[in-house]
């Protein structure tokens, strides 16, 4: 019981006496999964989408990291980049998307408005704040306007880090 | 063409309906503004193009606006009407230019200028709840940050 004790919950693992092992690795293998296989929404907001398209497309090839499957339906999608600005008539709609979204979600905010704004910070009537502003928990903030493909592809490698890294829930 | 000339041929018909003319612009009197697009549209000036409807906050007053094409003399005109913040409404010229629908639309959202007579008068891209303008220079609202002065 040696080695139990320094795992989280170790006295659920004792209820299935030799399955302890075989459980803390299952839990790998499926965040290993799930960060592998991140199928984003079809969605974008203004310019950054353009940037978003380019890096779905051959030369950059999301695919390599197993989010090329952009999924026209929130049922279907693990992760929300939110390419673009919030407007403040659109704000609704995405907020409406990320809750028809099953669990585990996660959020990626693309470029410098989805962040906070960005050069629609000041003066503009018609912008929401970023993201955080309309109520979505981002977990990758991808900083540029536009940012590069590689910028992105680098946000959704730090969100696969990020899923892999999750400890197991016991409950 | 020049501003001038057509300055000269409203005067000839409507005497005292010009405020101010510029070679940019030809400022007219808010009473008398009808007939006299009414004229430049009809008019051997044959301004049959509105362009573009809108307005500046000159805090106190605003201005409307016109843009007017002629295709026959290839040339555009700016007209422009003063209107007191104590009394924001203008003649609609959606009678001589459907297409002053939708800019007169544009107009009030964003500056609160009441067009009288026109058929449909509500807001065009904001949202219907809003009750602010949001290019007045008072323009207040939550999340809205000012630029800060320096």
């Amino acid at each position: 019981m040696a080695v139990n004790e320094r795992i989280p919950g170790s006295e659920y693992l004792e209820k299935f006496p030799g399955g302890e092992v075989i459980l803390a690795k299952s839990q790998d293998v499926f965040n290993w999964a799930k960060g592998a296989s991140l199928w984003p929404l079809t969605f974008g907001l203004a310019c950054c989408a353009i940037e978003m398209m380019t890096t779905g497309a051959s030369h950059f090839d999301i695919d390599r990291f197993g989010s090329g499957v952009f999924r026209a339906s929130p049922r279907q999608c693990d992760v929300m980049i939110i390419a673009g600005t919030i407007c403040v008539k659109m704000q609704d709609s995405i907020k409406r998307l990320y809750d028809q979204m099953p669990e585990p979600k996660y959020v990626i905010a693309m470029g410098n408005c989805a962040i906070s704004g960005g050069i629609f910070y000041h003066d503009s009537y018609s912008v929401v704040k970023g993201a955080e502003a309309v109520g979505i928990p981002v977990d990758v903030y991808v900083a540029g306007c536009p940012p590069r493909p590689e910028n992105l592809l680098n946000g959704i490698i730090k969100l696969q880090e990020k899923i892999r890294s999750t400890k197991a829930r016991v409950t | 063409m020049e501003t001038a000339i057509v300055s000269k041929s409203i005067q000839e018909r409507f005497p005292d309906a010009i405020v101010e003319t510029k070679p940019e612009w030809i400022c007219l009197k808010k009473e008398i503004f009808t007939p006299v697009l009414q004229f430049l549209k009809t008019g051997h000036l044959a301004f049959i193009n509105l362009h573009c409807i809108t307005a500046v906050d000159r805090q106190g007053s605003v201005e409307v606006v016109y843009h007017l094409y002629s295709f026959e003399h290839k040339w555009m005109l700016t007209i422009k009407v003063i209107l007191l913040d104590s009394d924001l409404t203008i003649d609609s010229l959606t009678s001589l230019w459907s297409a002053a629908n939708w800019l007169e639309r544009e107009v009030f959202d964003l500056f609160g200028v009441k067009f009288t007579g026109h058929p449909d008068l509500r807001r065009i891209l904001n949202p219907d709840t809003w009750s602010e303008h949001p290019l007045r220079k008072d323009f207040k609202r939550d999340g809205f940050i000012p630029r800060p002065v320096r």
